[in-house]
């Protein structure tokens, strides 16, 4: 028990606490409102003044997120078998046919395998890493973890020449391989320090327990070390999934071909037959969703991990 | 069940020594207290036993087996943590079963032992619980549980009752060496409670500053403390210690305190210099015909007896005495020390002179 008491707030400071709360989440889910509503205009809507809050939705933005177009005559038109799919009319009606599929779908896939294997890396070594330190005599423990540290003391990108001419060197440029040991290696710093305090909290007696009951040190890992770190490894993973996820610089660098992430690609919508808002609207709002998910999936474990070891049991 | 043979036992941490060449043999089937103050090195002496810890020098034989070099899984023995450290993340029956478990015993020969160690546990009941809302005793049982599910041959507990309340503790420590009657485990047991090491021990082995001090029955060493540190670590009130400085001889049965001869066991060995002689307080008697006396400064009424602290010409001394008796503080009494149970200590070294009484005693 303890002798803390939690004085009831008043009437007053929970109205002020509510409007507050309030503010804040209109500020903030503001402009995602309408990037979300923006990607269902149609181009003329999405930049008339006055900015039109209510309009009449249409697909169209995300039609031409997925598809490469071409210009057409009205005589063109007219030879061409009418549109037998929803794409093809709404395409058609502007005076435009389809070529193909757009590169969106290849860039998505892209930031999914690169953004998720990287943060599947990071998990799985600064874990390890984090174990180590925390459980085991390692020499020079505190210098090397100071090491770790000081790869986040200044910008990234910083080292993006030599990066660059490493990457040429070695064949990484533009491969998938490459960009998820990239965003691992800016990751795995941060995962090593968030993880480490979390394993230090793991009381050292649960592992011995399961060492006495006939484990070996590798199962008193998996099967006592890792379900207790189970909260601090998901608000671990969705940081290093957020940084991999919207990462652009390295990405504009290194990729264009092959493993190009989505960042770089949305804005090279704009560029294609005028600005096409609607479609970078689109496209940002796909973009929202698997971080989204992902939070969501693990929110329980997020909101346990952020208030992990704030509470003296 | 087996026996345990310490030889040498060293442990270092860097330039800290926790553990200095401990030898001792813990008994087939014995109950065995590993007793000291905080830091003594008792724990990481049982952690060394368990496997949790590699000594830096010395053997650990069970049952005649070198395990020095063996880490925790290959020596079958189970543990009992202070924090009892159940696995937070699975319900009671999973954590009695996980030794079995690891061992890969069928499932429906791991129910069966659980089934058969919760009704030795009066646990039944809660098999199915997650541990996390348990109460300090039903934590303490599931953490016996999975102690005693494997049939190890060793159980090691490092200090079992330590997060309990006192009240309950009491209860857990008979239901604890009750068990041990029945299973006649050989089991080693950290406290550094001098009252529940002598209560539940079969044998006691003290410690202080890295060294075994003693080693024996609770009775010997409650009656012949080998050492300064053992006399004045058991026992509550502690025992008295008069200095004075003296001479004693070998086959001499008394010493001078003074210009008082004091009669002790016959020593067997002879010490001149800083002499301490030690002496229970119920072994003091106040009676007006003795010629050693004291001044009465305080009484402490504890119900049937009573506790009186006097100063002598050599210290503070205190009786346990009938609580009949009066004594009014102020007041001149004479005292008589009972002979038969007085200990002489080497000052400068710290250790008991061999008498009569004390032959058999085993040193550290």
């Amino acid at each position: 028990m303890s002798a803390y008491s939690i004085t009831e707030p008043s009437k007053a400071s929970k109205w002020v606490a509510g409007i507050l709360v309030t503010l804040y989440m209109v500020i903030t889910l503001l402009p995602l409102a309408w990037i979300i509503s923006t990607g269902f205009k149609t181009g003329p809507d999405s930049i008339s003044y006055p900015p039109k809050v209510i309009f009449s939705p249409s697909i169209e933005g995300y039609v031409n997120l997925f598809t490469d177009r071409t210009r057409a005559t009205p005589e063109q038109l007219a030879t061409m078998p009418p549109p037998d799919n929803f794409v093809d009319e709404i395409v058609q009606r502007r005076g435009e046919v389809v070529t193909g599929p757009s590169r969106f779908g290849e860039r998505f896939l892209n930031s999914i395998i690169i953004g998720f294997g990287s943060t599947a890396l990071s998990i799985v070594l600064g874990t390890l890493a984090a174990y180590a330190f925390s459980r085991f005599k390692v020499p020079l423990k505190d210098d090397l973890l100071f090491f770790i540290l000081s790869t986040r003391m200044m910008p990234p990108i910083a080292v993006a020449i030599p990066i660059f001419l490493m990457y040429r060197q070695l064949g990484l440029s533009d491969t998938h391989l490459g960009m998820i040991l990239l965003y691992t290696g800016v990751n795995i710093s941060l995962a090593v320090w968030l993880l480490k305090g979390f394993i230090d909290e793991i009381p050292r007696e649960y592992e011995e327990a399961a060492l006495i009951d006939g484990y070996t040190r590798f199962q008193a890992f998996r099967k006592v070390v890792l379900p207790q770190a189970a909260t601090g490894i998901a608000s671990t993973a969705i940081f290093c999934l957020i940084f991999a996820w919207n990462e652009y610089a390295f990405a504009v660098l290194l990729t264009s071909g092959n493993a190009q992430t989505a960042p770089p690609f949305i804005p090279t919508i704009i560029g294609v037959g005028g600005q096409d808002w609607p479609a970078v609207a689109a496209g940002a709002t796909l973009f929202l969703l698997p971080v989204m998910i992902f939070t969501i999936l693990l929110r329980k474990h997020l909101l346990r991990g952020i208030t992990f070891g704030a509470v003296r049991k | 069940m087996a026996e345990i043979v310490i030889r040498n036992l060293r442990k270092e941490f860097g330039a800290f020594t926790a553990v200095q060449g401990s030898s001792f043999t813990i008994r087939d089937g014995e109950f065995f207290m590993l007793l000291g103050p905080s830091g003594c090195g008792k724990t990481t002496t049982l952690r060394m036993i368990a496997g949790l810890e590699l000594p830096t020098s010395g053997q650990i034989l069970i049952d005649g087996e070198d395990v020095s070099q063996r880490p925790a899984s290959q020596r079958d023995i189970a543990m009992v943590f202070q924090m009892f450290a159940l696995y937070p993340h699975l319900n009671v029956r999973r954590n009695i079963s996980y030794p079995l478990v690891s061992q890969g015993m069928p499932r429906a020969q791991v129910q069966a032992k659980v089934a058969e160690v919760a009704r030795i546990l009066g646990i039944e009941s809660i098999l199915d619980k997650p541990v996390g809302g348990l109460s300090g005793g039903d934590r303490q049982r599931v953490a016996l549980g999975r102690a005693i599910v494997r049939q190890p041959k060793a159980f090691m507990m490092d200090e079992p009752l330590g997060a309990l309340d006192a009240e309950f503790r009491e209860h857990m420590s008979e239901e604890l060496r009750a068990l041990h009657d029945r299973m006649k485990a050989t089991t080693v047991y950290v406290t550094h409670d001098q009252l529940e090491a002598m209560q539940m021990g079969d044998k006691i082995v003290v410690m202080n500053h890295g060294v075994v001090e003693q080693f024996g029955t609770p009775q010997d060493i409650y009656d012949h403390p080998a050492t300064l540190f053992v006399a004045d670590f058991i026992g509550s009130p502690s025992m008295n210690f008069l200095a004075f400085e003296g001479h004693a001889a070998a086959g001499a049965t008394s010493v001078s305190l003074g210009d008082t001869a004091m009669a002790l066991p016959e020593l067997q060995e002879a010490a001149t210099g800083s002499l301490v002689l030690g002496v229970r307080p119920e072994h003091v008697a106040l009676s007006d015909a003795s010629p050693y006396r004291g001044r009465v400064i305080a009484t402490e009424y504890l119900g049937t007896t009573q506790i009186v602290t006097l100063t002598t010409a050599h210290g503070q001394i205190k009786a346990r005495t009938a609580a009949s008796q009066i004594a009014h503080p102020g007041e001149t009494v004479g005292l008589a020390l009972n002979p038969r149970t007085l200990s002489l200590f080497d000052a400068t070294t710290g250790r008991a002179l061999r008498t009569a009484a004390n032959a058999g005693v085993h040193h550290g």
